[in-house]
C-alpha cells in the first residue's frame, strides 16, 4: 500500500474505533442511569427547573417551525393532490402526516440542536472548571443531580413539544388550505379527527419519549466525560448534537418498522 | 480534627511516574504545607486523598479508615468531614453566593431554613462578604470567588480541610489576607489542613510543617525555616524565585 492510502486506513480504523468506543460509553452510561433513577433522593425541583429551562425556551423556535411545515406540506401536496381528484383528503394527509412522522421527528431535531448542545456544554464547562469535582467532594452524588435530572426533564419534555407542535402544524396546514379552497375551520377540523385513529396519534407521541431519552443522555453524556479544557467543551457541544440527531434518526427508522409491523 | 496517613501511594499516567510510594503522616491539627514545581503530583496527592482520582497502590489513612477500599457510601461519610477549596474556586455557576453555600447543606444535614441563613450569613461575615449574599459568581472578582469558595469549604465544619492552591492568581495583598483567613478558620474550628502551594508569603503564614515533592517522592520534609535556609542546591533554586517574590509581596 502506499503510504498515504496506509495513514487513511489507519485514521478510518481510529475513528471506527472511537465511534464504538463511544456506542459502548453510551450504554454503560444509560445503564448508570436506569440504576440511579429509582434510587432516592428525587430532585424534582431541579427535574422542574430544566423542564421550563429546556422545553419553555424551545417553544418560540418550534412554533414557528411547526406553523412552517404545516403550511409548506399543505402548499406543495395540494396541486399533487388535485390532479388525482383527492383534494379533499388533504387535511387528512396533512394530519396524518404531521402526527405519525413530521411533528416527532421535526421537533426532537429542533430539539437536540436546541437542548443537547446546550447541555453538553453546561456540564463541559462544569467539568473542566472542576465543578462536579466539587459536588463529588462534597459527597453529593454529581451523576443524579445533574445527568438524572436533565435526562428526565428531556424525556418529560419532548412529548409535550410534539403535540404542541403537531397542534400548530396542523392549524398551518389549515392556513394554506383555507387560502386556497376556502374551507371552513369546523369542517377542516371534522376531516383531521375522522382521518385520525389511535394508532396514528400513540405510536407517534410514543417514539418522542425515546428522543427526549436520547437528547438527554447524549448531550449529559458529552458533557459529563468532557476532557482537554475549552477544546474539549466546544467538541462536546459540537458532537452531542451530531450523535443525538443521527441517533434519533435511527431509532425513528427502527420504531417506524416495529409500529408498522404492530399497526400496519 | 483528623489524623491523615498516608503510606506508600503511588500514581502514574501511563508511564509518567507521578507519585512513587510516598508516605505521609499529619498529626491532628497540624498544618502540612506541600511544596512541588509544576507537575510534581502535588494536587494529584489532594485528589488521591479525596478519591477524586484513583491511586495505584498504598493506602490513605484518614482517622484510622482507609478510604481507598471504601464503599461510596462510607466513603461519602468520610468527605462530609472534608472540605477542599480548588485552585479554581469551582463555584456553581448557575448558583447565587446563597446557593452555593446552602448546597451541601441542604443536601447532606438536616438543618432548618432558619438554620441554614443562620449558618450562611455567618461564614459569609467570616470572609467579609456578607454584601454579595445575592450575586452569582460571574459577578465577583478572582480574591472574593476564592473567599466564597473558602466559605463553602468551611460552612459544613470539617475536621480536614484541603487547600489546592488557594492564593495561586491573586494579587500579594489578597493573597495575603486569603492566607490569614485560613489560619484564622484553621484555629476556630480547629481543623486539620494539608495546602499545597507555591506560594512563600502564604507557606510562612499557615505552615506548621513542610514537605517537597520531587520526581514523585518527598525529598524535603520538616520545619519551613529549616527547609528555606537549607544549604541543598534544589531548595536554594527552588526557593530563592519564591524568596524573591515573597520580599515583593510584603514590601
Amino acid at each position: 500500500m502506499e503510504p498515504d492510502t496506509k495513514e487513511q486506513v489507519s485514521v478510518a480504523g481510529k475513528r471506527f474505533a472511537e465511534f464504538f468506543s463511544m456506542i459502548a460509553g453510551l450504554t454503560l452510561f444509560s445503564i448508570e442511569f436506569l440504576k440511579n433513577v429509582f434510587i432516592p433522593p428525587y430532585e424534582f425541583g431541579e427535574i422542574k427547573k430544566h423542564m421550563d429551562e429546556l422545553g419553555v425556551k424551545t417553544l418560540p423556535i418550534v412554533s414557528v417551525t411547526g406553523f412552517i411545515i404545516g403550511l409548506v406540506l399543505a402548499m406543495q401536496s395540494q396541486p399533487v393532490m388535485a390532479r388525482f381528484g383527492a383534494e379533499s383528503f388533504l387535511p387528512g394527509m396533512v394530519a396524518l402526516s404531521v402526527v405519525r412522522e413530521l411533528g416527532p421527528v421535526i421537533t426532537a431535531l429542533i430539539f437536540a440542536g436546541r437542548v443537547s448542545s446546550g447541555i453538553g456544554a453546561e456540564l463541559g464547562s462544569m467539568r473542566v472548571t472542576e465543578q462536579i469535582d466539587a459536588m463529588e467532594v462534597s459527597a453529593i452524588h454529581p451523576f443524579k443531580f445533574l445527568v438524572v435530572t436533565r435526562v428526565l426533564a428531556c424525556t418529560i419534555i419532548l412529548p409535550m413539544l410534539t403535540i404542541y407542535v403537531i397542534f400548530i402544524a396542523i392549524l398551518g396546514g389549515f392556513v394554506a388550505i383555507f387560502l386556497s379552497q376556502h374551507l371552513n375551520f369546523e369542517l377542516y377540523t371534522n376531516a383531521v379527527i375522522h382521518s385520525l385513529e389511535f394508532s396514528d396519534i400513540i405510536p407517534g407521541i410514543a417514539k418522542t419519549f425515546f428522543f427526549g431519552f436520547i437528547v438527554g443522555i447524549v448531550g449529559t453524556y458529552k458533557g459529563y466525560n468532557t476532557e482537554n479544557g475549552t477544546v474539549g467543551v466546544g467538541r462536546a457541544s459540537t458532537s452531542s448534537v451530531v450523535i443525538s440527531s443521527l441517533l434519533i434518526l435511527i431509532v425513528d427508522m427502527i420504531l417506524v418498522k416495529i409500529t408498522v409491523f404492530f399497526w400496519g | 480534627m483528623a489524623e491523615v496517613e498516608i503510606n506508600n501511594l503511588s500514581k502514574a499516567f501511563e508511564d509518567q511516574v507521578v507519585l512513587d510510594e510516598i508516605s505521609l503522616k499529619i498529626n491532628e491539627g497540624e498544618n502540612v504545607v506541600v511544596f512541588g514545581k509544576s507537575g510534581s503530583g502535588k494536587s494529584v496527592l489532594l485528589k488521591c486523598i479525596v478519591r477524586l482520582m484513583e491511586p495505584d497502590a498504598g493506602e490513605i489513612l484518614i482517622e484510622g479508615e482507609n478510604v481507598l477500599t471504601l464503599p461510596m457510601k462510607k466513603l461519602n461519610e468520610v468527605r462530609k468531614q472534608i472540605g477542599f477549596l480548588f485552585q479554581s474556586a469551582a463555584l456553581y455557576d448557575s448558583m447565587s453566593v446563597r446557593e452555593n453555600l446552602e448546597f451541601p447543606l441542604i443536601r447532606n444535614f438536616n438543618f432548618t431554613e432558619k438554620e441554614r441563613e443562620g449558618k450562611v450569613k455567618s461564614v459569609l461575615e467570616k470572609v467579609s462578604l456578607e454584601d454579595s449574599i445575592d450575586k452569582m459568581p460571574a459577578e465577583l472578582s478572582g480574591g472574593m470567588k476564592k473567599r466564597i469558595g473558602l466559605a463553602r469549604t468551611i460552612i459544613t465544619e470539617p475536621k480536614l480541610i484541603l487547600y489546592d492552591e488557594p492564593t495561586t492568581g491573586l494579587d500579594p495583598i489578597t493573597s495575603k489576607e486569603i492566607s490569614q483567613l485560613i489560619i484564622e478558620l484553621q484555629k476556630d474550628l480547629n481543623t486539620t489542613s494539608i495546602v499545597v502551594t507555591h506560594d512563600l508569603i502564604c507557606a510562612r503564614i499557615i505552615a506548621t510543617h513542610a514537605v517537597v515533592l520531587k520526581d514523585g517522592k518527598i525529598r524535603y520534609e520538616g520545619n519551613l525555616e529549616n527547609l528555606t535556609s537549607k544549604n541543598d542546591p534544589f531548595l536554594q533554586d527552588f526557593f530563592s524565585s519564591e524568596i524573591i517574590q515573597a520580599k515583593n509581596g510584603s514590601n
